[in-house]
């Protein structure tokens, strides 16, 4: 009588049967949730979604890590040969070790400046939010123009515009990202650039929640500003950090298009990371079940890390 | 008199004059590193910079010759397509996302556990990891066999299925008081006339967070339109910035009007919603 309304679009009617239909004298109170397939009803275009364009794709990325694939030939189940192929490549051996160094770099230098720019534009007034704004503003650019600004910036020769802000304080022209010494500290320091003030609004939520009373106390006692820092700042953010160091490296570890637009994992492979490899062997060379078989070892990194920091701040809590 | 000094730093209440130097001088280095480079590309993108060397933040030779040229090389067809996939795809990603919200915030249900695991399961899975065969699976969609490798469809489809929008619906939903939907449903009304007319209307706060989330997402999208689009006719306007630079004529200034009008949006988007942003930003944070 009163859920009718959902009824014209009868999804979920041919679903098996929940046992027990609702007597009807129940059904004042039961009728708070309707029928039983209404969640369902509302549910339904998401589920769809979901199972296509992320559950399907997981199971075909680990179906695929065990199988020689190829295309109109039929796929042969070649068991553990794919990840053998990985852990034992030499190319794949460094793609791993500079995402971690890209991953590392990125979130410890993006973790550390966000938070010294929150301490320093933690206020109320209004100057203050106009360049908390203006630093934020990195975020939301496309990573794809963030890529192509970059790398005018980092125009290897002496009139490039870094170059010649370098010459201005006495250091010589860099190649940046022309120069396989230089490539991944430049690549680190773009992605700072836009990570900082990401991780600096986070800080900035986090300097909020904590008791103005205790800087107060703190003041009272005459504690130096360093010391409140210290003993009242670091400890209140303390979830924040956990927080940001799981998106920071997860970011990290999944670094991508930057990656592929700054130098494509050149100059001479001394930027390659995992992901630019994988969709190298995946789309370019059509090995997809080594592509396979590396995307599902990142996938198990990530996840290992999450899960790791998760505990570890449980315990921390508790 | 310690009453401003409630920071950290407490960096409002320097008074010295050396101390204020300092400090001005601080914040304008960091607008400098920050706000500088963005500025370059503002002023690079209507002055005639012809090689790399003469990108600059001091405006030199004003033109509109650069956005002239990169139209010529087909940029008002890849704002059209950007335009289309986030205004489709943002459109299916709120439909999508306030229905399930509505579901796991209002409604028992058996496996609803389950189901919400499993969408927050997704927010751990990095897209990037996913490419390969969700470029596999987008050729020849399982079931219906369709395929979307070529067509902005491939683009926009897969949007609909952000975990982190879901979240944010169902967090706020659960905020609604029940005292209202219980009125509603003694007068008569079904659970479509509460979604749309107590729940909904309730929830625009929230609305106006996955719009700008979702929207500034979408436009950044990169790896999804290059697995999909198969020529220049599909491209959205952050990946033909690529292609562009490939051109011969296609000056740095060239670019970087391409790359402000690949911009602007997403900026305009969060200079608008500022609160949002923020209000997004803390609980994404704090829930991911």
């Amino acid at each position: 009588m009163t859920v009718d309304h959902a009824k014209p679009a009868a999804v979920g009617a041919d679903r098996p049967a929940v046992k027990r239909a609702p007597a009807p004298k129940a059904r004042r109170r039961s009728d708070r949730d309707g029928k039983w397939w209404t969640p369902w009803f509302f549910l339904a275009p998401a589920l769809i979604l979901f199972v296509y364009f992320k559950f399907i794709p997981m199971i075909t990325a680990v179906t695929m890590s065990f199988q020689d694939v190829q295309p109109y030939l039929g796929n042969q189940w070649v068991g553990g040969e794919n990840y053998s192929t990985v852990l034992g490549d030499e190319a794949f051996h460094s793609a791993i070790w500079h995402t971690v160094v890209i991953a590392v770099g990125q979130t410890v230098g993006s973790m550390v400046i966000g938070l010294a720019l929150a301490l320093l534009m933690e206020g109320q007034s209004k100057r203050l939010k106009f360049l908390r704004s203006a630093a934020f503003l990195p975020v939301v650019v496309p990573i794809a123009v963030v890529a192509e600004l970059w790398r005018i910036m980092y125009h290897p020769t002496e009139d490039g515009m870094l170059n010649s802000i370098l010459g201005m304080v006495g250091l010589g022209p860099s190649g940046f990202i022309n120069d396989p010494d230089t490539s991944m500290i430049s690549v680190i320091i773009t992605g700072i650039w836009r990570g900082a003030p990401y991780d600096m609004m986070i800080f900035l939520a986090g300097l909020a929640g904590i008791d103005r009373g205790l800087y107060e106390a703190a003041t009272v006692d005459g504690a130096s500003r360093w010391r409140k820092i210290l003993h009242v700042t670091l400890p209140g953010l303390r979830s924040v950090f956990s927080i940001l160091f799981v998106l920071a490296a997860i970011r990290g570890l999944r670094v991508f298009t930057e990656v592929f637009l700054l130098t494509n994992g050149g100059p001479n492979g001394s930027t390659e990371v995992a992901m630019t490899l994988i969709y190298k062997l995946g789309l370019e060379q059509n090995r997809l079940g080594v592509g396979a078989a590396g995307a599902v070892l990142l996938f198990l990194a990530t996840l290992v890390l999450t899960l790791f920091v998760q505990v570890l701040r449980r315990r921390r809590d508790a | 008199m310690t009453a401003a000094n409630d920071s950290a730093l407490g960096l409002d209440a320097v008074k010295s004059p050396g101390g204020r130097i300092l400090k001005y001088a601080v914040y304008a280095l960091l607008l400098i590193v920050f706000a500088g480079p963005l500025l370059a590309l503002l002023v690079s993108a209507f002055s005639d910079v012809s090689d790399p060397t003469a990108l600059s933040v001091i405006p030199s030779s004003p033109t509109l010759d650069n956005f002239g040229i990169a139209f010529d090389h087909g940029v008002g067809l890849y704002l059209l397509n950007s335009f289309l996939v986030v205004g489709f795809g943002l459109l299916l990603q709120v439909v999508i996302s306030v229905l399930a919200g509505y579901a796991l915030a209002r409604k028992k249900f058996r496996f609803m556990t389950f189901v919400l695991v499993a969408i927050l399961a997704t927010l751990m899975l990095p897209e990037e990891i996913l490419a390969i065969p969700l470029s596999l699976i987008l050729s020849d969609l399982p079931v219906v066999h369709i395929n979307l490798i070529g067509s902005l469809a491939g683009m926009i489809v897969p949007l609909g299925a952000w975990a982190f929008s879901i979240l944010v619906m169902t967090e706020f939903m659960k905020d609604v008081p029940r005292e209202l939907e219980e009125a509603a449903r003694i007068d008569g009304a079904g659970d479509l006339r509460i979604f749309a007319q107590i729940i909904l209307p309730m929830c625009k706060p929230a609305l106006g967070v996955i719009g700008v989330f979702g929207f500034t997402m979408i436009w950044d999208q990169y790896l999804l339109p290059m697995l999909v689009s198969s020529d220049a006719s599909t491209y959205t306007l952050p990946l033909a910035l690529r292609t562009l630079r490939i051109d011969a004529d296609v000056t740095p200034g060239v670019i970087m009007a391409a790359s402000l009008l690949a911009l602007l949006p997403s900026v305009a988007a969060f200079l608008f919603f500022q609160r949002s942003f923020v209000r997004g930003l803390a609980s994404g944070a704090l829930k991911g």
